[in-house]
């Protein structure tokens, strides 16, 4: 990683007007000091940025608004993990976020956690290795393979696959981090090298599909694995396709009042919007309700951007709490999410918050697994 | 046909009305060919124009009786041009005159069919921009000329299913026996000079930047729809008020679908910085007690008399904040609008009773229609290429077909005027070429 570039060389900034839309936008910016329009400002005026001692940088969740909102292709987060970036070359990293790091590093997860314990989850559940040849890779990501919770996520989609006869492995102690959030804590080495071992290993599984739990690993797969010739999905765009094509078939109903939190990485990034609304629409029994905030508009619940692994300058007021006044407003009696981060972070804030009695924080596959 | 010497004007208007109106006064033919049911485009939508505040529908309709009564101009209404052959000097031109299933010659413009047709207020208004509604036995707008009725066949229930209770309704009404369902399209062939092709824009389609949630909220309007809700002859009659609750605040947001290279829109409107102070004016002039704020990105009022008028309006308590709204949600009953203050560096909310998007102009939908009939070309913004854009500014690469107006690239009623009767003169300098080219006509 070339740092000794400037942020100016590095990001292509000179064709924003700065009119304010990305900081605008925001879902951090009435809680942070870090304001992404300025700092672009301050890169054309100065020629570069001084990193040092913004702990703000460190709030972002990368959740891509600015991006997605900037009318002249300025894509302003990329100054944020830039400078993230520097800092890390340089040492000065919160330390939650550096043991994470190092951990990925190391064990090829986040969390501390065994390499040969990966696929822990999976056993008794009759899953194959995708060593033994499959038409389709199951990437289970992280969280779902560690995380009590998660697992549950993991379990379901199996389950939906067994009964839609889908023939899939799992790369099992073989897998590793995606490092979609490694790249975006600016640790652009460690990415780069997870990549190349990552990109190779799934060549030689001879699959022509492969399938996400988390949105996360589904954006840096699609967008950024640049050597990767397979298909990718997240799991909602294959499973909605499933009860299209008939092969997934309900048998039970569910007579609750939904509502969907779209994920960053899956909506406001990737543009998939309707897959995970087709999917709980065809759930017998569902009554579908849209939240205000929604789709383009929807709100980042702050699990994203290395945010998992550290709190930021301003933990006391969680996004995540705020989105369950919406919930409510609607009537839910489930919410439900399509990403690891984004079910960690709503049921942590729903405890929190005491909203746990009222409504259920659940990921769409889950929903699915019960009435199949 | 005649003698005459002619030229086909498509689009009639405030630019294709005016190149019409000066080569008939130069004692050529024109034929001017329109869509719509009634001649007077966009210009006909507005209230009142910037930076002069001339009532827009006052200074156009005295130009529209002109163009209906000249008797060097000939208008084909509802009609578009279907196949043009030839070339410059001799262009044969097909139009296909669309039925009205109303007879124009019997018809009065009484208005008894639009009052007693089964579909009446079931139809969105096109001219009130769906704030109003309309029947299938329509006209749309009082001023329309011609002043006669139209049946609209995509909608009337006789057309799309043979039936219309037991006997239609406007039929039975009609007291000048007018209505004949068995009116079928018709095709006129012409022969003209030169062709001038005056055929607008279309307003951005403002669902194109959902943040903004047009078409969710209805309090979210466009400007196009301000100007009904403005106008005495629209929805409200000129009340600024979208239901019965009270418009205490009014926020505009400037540059919505221009300026933005994600749309393939990069260019500037060139109209919406004087439309919305114009509009921001008419709220403080109806609403005296409103807090009215415009959020801009870069301020343009280049005209003449445009910057003196933005100190007008900034001096009737219109405040200017900078900064490009990001989102727009709802709180409660009422709208929120998030931005970030640029100056003052800070993320703001505020509430709104009203949010009016400045909408830019854009290419028209049936554009690729149009520079396939013609041969056209379209530059990097999708408007039709002049040939030279600093010498041949109303010419194309076509010799004999001139762009007159908006169909060229944004621009406001002067300009467009100005650009108009500078076709007009090029037309009108085909037409007197003296007639000596045999050889050529036997082709």
């Amino acid at each position: 990683m070339e740092t000794d570039q400037t942020i100016l060389e590095r990001c292509d900034l000179w064709g924003c007007i700065q009119c304010g839309k990305c900081t605008g936008g925001c879902p951090l910016s009435f809680k942070t000091t870090l304001n992404v329009r300025r700092l672009i400002y301050e890169a054309l005026v100065e020629g570069d940025v001084n990193p040092d001692g913004m702990e703000e940088l460190w709030d972002c969740t990368t959740c891509g608004t600015c991006v997605l909102r900037c009318p002249k292709e300025v894509e302003p987060v990329d100054v944020i993990v830039a400078l993230r970036t520097e800092l890390v070359d340089g040492g000065i990293i919160p330390p939650t976020i550096r043991d994470a790091l190092t951990s990925v590093f190391r064990y090829g997860n986040p969390s501390l956690m065994q390499p040969e314990e990966r696929a822990d989850w999976a056993e008794g559940l009759g899953v194959k290795s995708i060593s033994d040849g499959a038409d389709v890779l199951y990437f289970v990501g992280c969280i779902p393979s560690y995380d009590d919770r998660v697992q549950k996520v993991a379990k379901a989609l199996v389950k939906a696959f067994h009964k839609a006869e889908v023939d899939f492995g799992i790369l099992g102690v073989e897998e590793k981090c995606c490092c979609n959030e490694v790249r975006r804590v600016g640790e652009e080495g460690l990415f780069e090298y997870v990549v190349e071992e990552q990109q190779e290993l799934f060549s030689s599984c001879n699959v022509e599909h492969i399938v996400t739990t988390s949105p996360h690993c589904f954006n840096t797969f699609t967008n950024e694995y640049e050597g990767l010739d397979i298909k990718v999905q997240h799991y909602t765009q294959f499973v909605a396709e499933l009860i299209d094509n008939g092969k997934l078939a309900f048998t039970g109903e569910l007579n609750k009042v939904v509502t969907y939190h779209d994920p960053c990485f899956l909506g406001k990034q990737n543009a998939v919007y309707d897959e995970p609304r087709k999917i709980l629409q065809s759930i017998p029994g569902v009554e579908f309700r849209e939240m205000d905030r929604t789709r383009d508009r929807s709100l980042c619940c702050e699990g994203g951007g290395g945010r998992m692994w550290g709190e930021g300058t301003n933990p006391e007021e969680r996004l995540a709490t705020s989105r369950f006044e919406e919930v409510l407003s609607v009537g839910a009696d489930i919410m439900a999410v399509a990403c690891p981060f984004c079910l960690l972070t709503f049921d942590l804030a729903a405890k929190a918050g005491g909203y746990d009695e009222k409504v259920q924080v659940t990921d769409i596959i889950e929903l699915v697994a019960e009435v199949i | 046909m005649g003698d005459m010497e002619a030229t086909l004007v498509i689009g009639a208007g405030i630019a294709g009305m005016q190149a019409a109106l000066d080569i008939a006064d130069a004692g050529f033919k024109a034929y001017l060919v329109e869509k719509e049911p009634s001649i007077g485009g966009r210009m006909a939508q507005l209230d009142e124009t910037f930076p002069t505040l001339d009532c827009s529908s006052c200074i156009l309709t005295p130009q529209m009786v002109s163009v209906g009564g000249h008797p060097n101009i000939e208008l084909f209404t509802y009609s578009e041009v279907v196949e043009v052959d030839g070339s410059a000097g001799q262009f044969k031109v097909k139009v296909r005159k669309k039925p009205r299933y109303i007879d124009v010659d019997k018809c009065t413009g009484c208005g008894i069919c639009a009052e007693n047709c089964r579909l009446k207020d079931r139809i969105d208004s096109e001219f009130n921009v769906a704030m109003g509604r309309r029947g299938a036995a329509y006209m749309p707008f009082p001023q329309a000329v011609p002043l006669k009725y139209t049946i609209d066949g995509e909608h009337c229930l006789m057309i799309q299913r043979g039936k219309c209770g037991k006997s239609p309704p406007c039929r039975d009404a009609c007291p000048a026996e007018a209505i004949d369902f068995k009116q079928a399209e018709e095709i006129v062939e012409l022969e003209v000079v030169a062709i001038i092709v005056a055929t607008g824009f279309d307003p951005f389609d403002a669902q194109l930047k959902p943040e903004y949630g047009y078409g969710v909220y209805e309090d979210v309007i466009t400007g196009l729809q301000f100007e009904r809700l403005s106008s005495a002859s629209g929805p409200t009659f000129g009340e600024i008020k979208l239901d019965e609750r009270p418009i205490k605040d009014v926020v505009f947001i400037q540059c919505v679908g221009s300026r933005d290279r994600t749309l393939g829109n990069p260019y500037c409107s060139r109209v919406c910085c004087m439309y919305t102070a114009k509009q921001a004016h008419l709220v403080r002039e109806k609403l005296p007690e409103a807090r009215v704020t415009v959020f801009y990105t870069d301020m343009r009022a280049f005209g003449k008399g445009f910057e003196e008028f933005y100190d007008r309006v900034r001096e009737e308590r219109v405040l200017y904040r900078r900064g490009n709204p990001s989102e727009i949600y709802r709180r409660g009953d009422r709208l929120v609008v998030r931005a970030e203050d640029t100056l003052l560096a800070k993320p703001i909310e505020m509430e709104a009773d009203l949010v009016v998007l400045a909408i830019g102009l854009v290419p028209r939908e049936d554009a690729d229609d149009v520079t396939g009939l013609l041969h056209l070309s379209r530059s990097g913004d999708g408007f039709f290429m002049e040939s030279h854009p600093k010498l041949r500014p109303t010419e194309t690469e076509v010799e004999g077909i001139f762009l007159a107006g908006c169909c060229q690239g944004p621009k406001d009623i002067p300009d467009a005027v100005a650009q108009a009767k500078a076709t007009a003169s090029s037309a009108i300098v085909m037409m007197s070429q003296p007639k000596d080219k045999p050889a050529a006509d036997q082709e």
